[in-house]
């Protein structure tokens, strides 16, 4: 008997239909992908389970048995815990406060807070999970989002949860972190816990996955064992077309140089960058999280100081001491966190994609409104960024188009000779990367040099013209297109290739 | 991952920007307005109306000011400390040099004030709450020292021109705070450095990587408020013909209540000079007629908190 059936699941909001019909089941001590667009109805599949909202009509089945998950609390009950993408710890708080919330250990006629008993518990569970350097007791303020995901995760573990749902966990984690949270899903279900894994990264799918299911549109399109499915099938049963029309074409760069660094170094994250872009080149830089790539695009940006080094724009001095001063050089950067500082995300439409480009529609400091809506219009319509129209809030966009909200507000500044896009396509559907991947390729065809960091394997591989490794704050490897395989890259990356030179 | 687009049904822009509560608030200030009218003989004559709205430029300017502010997400809580120094200075330096270059140290002051409070903000990264409550403690305590007493205007004109002054049946000083808010309108909505210090009121980080530079917009909004406050202060000692050390205690929060009633967002992302306009007519008529039917005056603080806490909640967003 499936541990968890569902079917038939239909849910529309104000009219439009979120979920048509979704149909599957699963056995427990099974861990079931689920993949597809971002449209495709796993977020409201994952609030129905939930219990953050109630399907129009549909059968949820746990152990044959019909369940009615009104509540939080009802899913709660039924021992179904959720890990959102968007964390929800609290900063201020310390990690065992928040992964024992709300059923704190106490003494004394449950009047006083059991503090070494919540220590104890919060220690317990992150060594189980594998991470015994997390003190309970610190605060979540002072950790990075990776440490903060794992914190998340573990709130969720403490539960002892049957059915555990992850949606896209390995997003900001390291690779060590994701074989500790790899480890500890293959532990959860072997012990018979069914585990929902929600992820973009069908390389991770295949890792980590038994069996599969493919939502598009808001119905389940596709369901079946891992071992029995080709990259290939998957991928075309979410976005309906092959691999291979992904990636544009590579071109060779013929231009001069235009971003040129030397010596670059910031004290605690890197130190000795060298690179070079050439007009019309995509240099492709992987690293792992916190192997200072960010940092880097950060420094040259003018967003943060660097200790020394230097920094030549057409080979002449460029230093840049403030994003404004890098922006009038030229320089346009799509920063990797696109709520927390790409986005102003209760503003319109029109007020963060023209934010960049004031000068474009004014003067004096005075604003011609027309032209400004003008030029903003005609960008989100050449986009195709849906729904069409500027004055709605981006939050209210799905985060395929936020994210083309951000790349317009770049493109809508002129003589931009250098784009850095750091992260382009996290949290994004396949479709609008494809459409941002087409962008990446035009920019570089007209002339533009482009630094693009990712830790998409395939992203970088499939579009640079040549690829920067970073490691711990150093480039320890630069490879050509001819060298250009998962595993070399991986294993500079790690630090585990054999030959693994320093650079410099 | 995935929002639900919710699709609003068709508006004109115009109506666009007034949600619901614009409407009851407008409504709620006709209605009050009418009542008054019936209830009281002495409302809709010319001299009460003339009166209130000489009396509401005060809160009128120091409200705008407060929404350049507010619309950053941060607040001043200087302007009435600056709006008492600058009434002092306007009227005391007149024993030294002609009311209007009295006028334009008493304006500098003003902006300069701002000027420091931005910039503390911004350089230091210091919370806009303790920055002005510092500068407004210490502004205060610094007027004091200048003038224990009141000061007198020496130069008529400096009455008539302003304070005492109408062009036909309306106020002089009310024509200032009429033209003001269009001005204030303009800055907020068609000026970068408007849209800009709207834009980081939001999400400052993404407004510096954009690579505006947010210093400069921050502190030009500290600057008009801190001159907007000082004008309220010139036009105050001018209609009263007197400068108080002691006066706009407390005038901050009337201010931000104005802003607020007139749904501007503590914390940023809202506020209109038209939403401000109605918060401080509002305020205005309401302190007028409990006036004119003699209401104690602890009834009326009871009453403006209450209506403070109806608005909010009347703006609330369905959570």
């Amino acid at each position: 008997m499936p541990h968890l059936a569902v079917t038939k699941i239909r849910k529309s909001y104000d009219g439009n239909p979120a979920v048509v019909d979704i149909s599957f089941a699963v056995a427990p001590g099974k861990v079931l992908a689920l993949c597809g667009e971002n449209g495709a109805g796993k977020s409201t599949l994952m609030k129905i389970l939930s219990g953050a909202t109630l399907p129009d009509s549909g059968e949820i089945l746990l152990d044959g048995h019909p369940a009615r998950i009104a509540r939080p609390a009802d899913a709660m009950a039924l021992g179904i815990r959720t890990v959102y993408q968007e964390l929800s710890l609290l900063p201020h708080l310390s990690v065992a406060e928040n992964i024992l919330l709300g059923r704190l250990p106490t003494r004394a006629f449950s009047f006083v807070v059991d503090w070494p008993e919540a220590n104890r518990v919060a220690r317990q569970v992150l060594r189980d999970f594998g991470f015994p350097d997390i003190d309970p007791r610190s605060l979540i303020r002072d950790f990075g989002v990776a440490r903060q995901q794992i914190v998340e995760i573990a709130k969720a573990l403490v539960a002892e949860p049957k059915i555990l749902i992850l949606d896209e966990p390995t997003a900001v984690l390291s690779a060590s972190e994701t074989n500790a949270l790899f480890a500890k899903i293959r532990a959860l279900a072997r012990a018979g816990t069914t585990i929902l894994y929600i992820s973009h990264r069908l390389e991770e799918i295949f890792e980590i996955a038994d069996e599969v299911v493919v939502l598009k549109d808001g119905q389940s399109v596709l369901q079946g064992q891992i071992g029995k499915l080709e990259q290939e099938q998957l991928i075309r049963a979410m976005v309906g077309r092959p691999l291979a029309a992904i990636f544009p074409a590579r071109k060779e760069p013929q231009g001069e140089v235009i971003l040129e660094v030397s010596h670059l170094t910031r004290a605690g994250f890197f130190e000795n960058i060298d690179l070079k872009i050439r007009a019309g080149e995509i240099l492709g830089m992987f690293g792992l999280v916190g192997s200072g790539r960010t940092e880097v695009a950060k420094v040259i940006f003018g967003a943060e100081a660097a200790d020394s080094g230097l920094v030549r724009l057409n080979g002449a001095p460029a230093n840049f001491v403030s994003p404004a001063e890098a922006v009038r050089g030229g320089l346009a950067m799509i920063t990797e966190d696109r709520k927390g500082d790409g986005l102003a995300l209760g503003l319109s439409v029109l007020d963060n994609a023209g934010l960049a480009s004031f000068d474009r529609a004014s003067s004096y400091g005075i604003i011609d409104g027309v032209r400004r809506r003008a030029m903003v219009d005609g960008k989100v319509s050449e986009l195709s960024i849906r729904p069409p129209g500027t004055e709605r809030p981006v939050r209210q966009l799905s985060g395929g188009n936020q994210q083309k909200v951000v790349v317009a507000k770049w493109l809508l500044v002129e003589g931009t000779k250098v784009f850095i896009f750091d992260e382009p396509t996290r949290g994004v559907d396949i479709a609008t990367k494809v459409e941002i991947y087409q962008i990446i390729a035009d920019l570089a065809a007209s002339g533009v040099a482009v630094l693009l960091i990712s830790s998409e394997m395939p992203e970088v591989l499939g579009l640079s013209n040549r690829l920067l490794i970073m490691r711990q704050g150093r480039i320890v490897a630069e490879l050509g297109p001819d060298q250009f395989r998962t595993e070399t890259v991986f294993a500079y990356a790690a630090g585990l290739a054999p030959g693994a030179r320093q650079l410099h | 991952m995935t929002e639900i687009l919710r699709t609003s049904p068709k508006k004109s822009s115009f109506w666009q920007g007034l949600s619901r509560a614009d409407l009851i608030f407008a409504l709620a200030i006709v209605v009050l307005v009418a009542f008054a009218s019936i209830a009281s003989d002495a409302f809709l004559t010319q001299r009460n109306i003339v009166n209130v709205s000489r009396q509401l430029v005060t809160n009128g300017f120091l409200s705008l000011g407060m929404l350049m502010v507010v619309r950053t997400g941060g607040i001043d809580l200087s302007v009435g400390s600056v709006l008492a120094f600058a009434g002092l200075l306007a009227t005391g330096l007149q024993e030294q040099m002609h009311f209007s270059a009295a006028i334009a140290i008493a304006l500098t002051m003003g902006a300069a004030v701002g000027g420091i409070n931005g910039w503390l903000i911004t350089r230091f990264n210091l919370q806009p709450f303790i920055v002005t409550l510092s500068t407004m403690g210490m502004l205060r305590g610094g007027l004091y020292i200048y003038a224990e007493t009141p000061r007198y205007p020496v130069d008529e004109m400096f009455r008539s021109m302003l304070g005492g002054a109408f062009v036909g049946p309306v106020p002089m000083n009310f024509i200032l705070f009429a033209l003001s808010v269009p001005a204030v309108w303009f800055y907020l909505n068609l000026t970068v450095s408007g849209r800009a210090a709207f834009a980081l009121g939001v999400n400052k980080e993404a407004v510096r990587l954009a690579g505006v530079n947010v210093g400069k917009h921050l502190i030009f909004a500290y600057v008009a408020c801190g001159l907007f406050a000082a004008i309220a202060g010139v036009l105050l000692a001018s209609r009263l013909g007197i400068a108080q050390p002691s006066v706009g205690v407390g005038y901050e929060l009337d201010a931000i209540a104005a802003v607020v009633i007139g749904g501007g967002l503590l914390g940023g992302g809202g506020g209109t000079a038209i939403g401000v306009l109605g918060g401080v007519l509002a305020l205005a008529v309401v302190d007028n007629v409990l006036n004119l039917f003699n209401v104690d005056s602890y009834y009326q603080q009871l009453l403006k908190g209450l209506i403070i806490l109806v608005a909010v909640l009347a703006r609330r967003k369905n959570a």
